[in-house]
């Protein structure tokens, strides 16, 4: 049974991932494949995001920090020449990983409010880090001069075809990761955390080490994001560290939803598709997306995936209301047992 | 298994646990009782690891837990339910009954597994069961009834397999009707189970029916303690706390 659930996630993944990889040959305009990209990059950045604000209620400003930190652990280990690719990815999401447990030691301590704003504190001293140590990092001008791309295992990232594949195989790959958390027990042991912290801890879970633990992880998945992006610009930028990236990543959870997994994969879509039509037509492409996070959030009160699913569910059960007599029968059968 | 000896709790001016000493044997159960402000609550807050008393001992299966935190003492075997039901509102009862079944294994950091597991699948049916929840198991606990989440907070608690549970007013908010049928099914676990029950109650009907022993807190200290024909002839529990009609103080007590 619990093989099948698997299954069925991996033939999803599967397809996403052919399709992925069809579509820009289909369609060759490479300004799609930019896009793509962009798509998954950020895409992923808000579904690491949602394991601390959707799966476990831990609602972080502070995100980007993980990922800027990816991004130039990333560039600076394949400027220094000694590395290959896949052993850099390791040793940045390993280094990213241990950064965000001495971040998260200090932030999951926090409730509410207290936590969002200390992580979005961290996250403001990493870009103020990043921004004054310029004969390290290259200050407000970024990474410069590149990232190079030696082959691996055969691979060559020069081309941008191939640079386009491998990219949407690591980003699928991760989603499936986060997926399987978003399933075990580790994922709901979160859920009851975020639904009710007392009751959880008086079921003997430790909330601390719980929350920690998911801190860690969606900052190591943050940091894969960042390593994509950098690939993709060939260069990293403390914009990528500043807090509007952290603050992108949540509209993208507000306007898909945090509750259905894919939710904000559906928002980073909608959030790109707005900006890119919008800034067409207009250069106040931060105004109309204000009005329509706006209309979401005071409209449908949630994102949109998860308010797609509520109303199917509605109508699903509007239409399964007849069939209820079980509760009535249940009233007997206890007062049977008490006489 | 629970004893407790010689507890004091002060919170500031407020004296709220005065030298409270009680034995709770194997299996018992037991009901505390006692008009509002008695110091019910937080004599249940203070052995459950919630609250440090100032002074005093609670030996629980041989140690002393003053000290330990709430986590360390469920982990021990007490759990408790609560007098405003802490459920899980967006998980269904099964959902929110497995999760739990899975901290008491021990499994909560399992990765490579997937809900709902089989090895917790067991348990999680019997307790359903065993509350009468079944034809309720894949409702979303918030669109329960009142009587129906009080009844799934006691089941969060039972999936701890715990040898001493806190029941804290199972049956406030309830009618009398939902009281009865409540009560009725405590008792039932509570022989099933075969834990030592701790109960906190303001109907004194259903507490002289079902308790083995009944302890009557008043300002924070123990009035009277006896089964339930010496506490009904107590003349002191009569004086402070029944008065005259005692149907007449227990629905005061409700209030």
């Amino acid at each position: 049974m619990m093989k099948a659930g698997f299954l069925r996630d991996l033939l999803f993944a599967a397809a996403v991932l052919i399709v992925l990889i069809v579509v820009p040959f289909i369609f060759t305009k490479p300004s799609l494949r930019d896009f793509l990209i962009y798509v998954m990059a950020y895409g992923l950045l808000a579904m690491s995001l949602n394991l601390l604000v959707g799966l476990t209620g831990l609602v972080s400003f502070g995100h980007a920090a993980f990922f800027v930190s990816g991004a130039y652990m990333f560039g600076l280990l394949m400027q220094s020449g000694r590395v290959s690719i896949p052993v850099a990815i390791l040793v940045t999401v390993l280094g990213t990983a241990v950064l965000a447990l001495v971040i998260g030691a200090i932030c999951v301590r926090l409730k509410e409010i207290y936590f969002s704003f200390i992580t979005l504190a961290f996250q403001m001293f990493i870009h103020s880090i990043i921004l004054t140590w310029v004969s390290l990092t290259g200050g407000d001008q970024g990474l410069r001069g590149g990232i190079p791309r030696p082959p691996f295992f055969g691979i060559d990232l020069s081309s941008g075809v191939s640079l386009y594949i491998f990219s949407a195989c690591v980003f699928v790959v991760c989603i499936l990761i986060m997926r399987q958390v978003w399933q075990s027990p580790f994922g709901y042991t979160l859920r009851l955390i975020r639904d009710n912290p007392n009751r959880a801890n008086y079921l003997g879970v430790d909330i601390v080490r719980m929350k920690l633990g998911v801190f860690i992880l969606a900052g190591a998945m943050a940091s894969v994001a960042g390593i994509l992006l950098s690939l993709f610009v060939s260069g990293a930028y403390p914009e990528f560290g500043f807090w509007t990236t952290s603050g992108e990543a949540i509209f993208m959870i507000m306007l898909g939803g945090s509750q259905l997994f894919v939710g904000p994969i559906i928002g980073a879509i909608l959030l790109r598709l707005i900006e890119h039509f919008v800034s067409i037509y207009t250069e106040y492409h931060g105004l109309v997306l204000g009005i329509v996070i706006l209309a979401i959030v005071l409209g449908l009160r949630q994102g949109i995936a998860d308010y797609i699913v509520e109303f199917l569910q509605r109508r699903k059960e509007a239409r399964a209301a007849p069939a209820q007599d079980a509760s009535a029968k249940d009233a007997t059968f206890a007062k049977e047992r008490i006489a | 298994m629970l004893s407790v000896q010689n507890l004091d709790k002060r919170f500031g001016g407020v004296h709220a646990t005065r030298n409270v000493s009680i034995d709770f044997p194997d299996g018992s159960l037991t009901a505390i009782i006692g008009p509002n402000g008695a110091g019910k609550t937080t004599f249940f807050n203070l052995i459950s690891g919630a609250f440090r008393p100032n002074s005093g001992k609670v030996i629980f299966d041989g140690q002393d837990i003053v000290g330990k935190s709430s986590l360390e003492v469920v982990r021990l075997g007490m759990t408790r339910a609560f007098q405003v039901a802490e459920i899980f509102p967006s998980l269904t009862v099964t959902e929110a009954i497995m999760a739990t079944v899975i901290s008491h294994l021990r499994k909560s950091w399992t990765f490579l597994r997937r809900f709902p597991v089989a090895e917790a699948k067991a348990r999680t049916e019997e307790i359903i069961e065993l509350l009468g929840l079944a034809d309720k198991a894949g409702t979303l606990s918030r669109n329960l009834s009142h009587g129906d989440q009080k009844l799934l907070d006691i089941g969060l608690a039972l999936a701890m397999e715990p040898k001493v549970l806190l029941l804290d007013e199972p049956t406030a908010g309830m009618g009398p009707d939902e009281r009865w049928r409540m009560i009725g099914k405590v008792q039932h676990l509570w022989q099933v189970k075969k834990m030592t029950v701790l109960f906190i109650e303001h109907d004194m009907d259903i507490v002289f029916k079902i308790a083995q022993k009944i302890h009557v807190l008043k300002y924070g200290a123990v009035l009277a303690q006896g089964t339930a024909n010496e506490i009904r002839r107590n003349q002191d529990v009569i004086d402070a706390y029944l008065g005259a009609d005692h149907h007449l103080s227990a629905a005061v007590g409700e209030a």
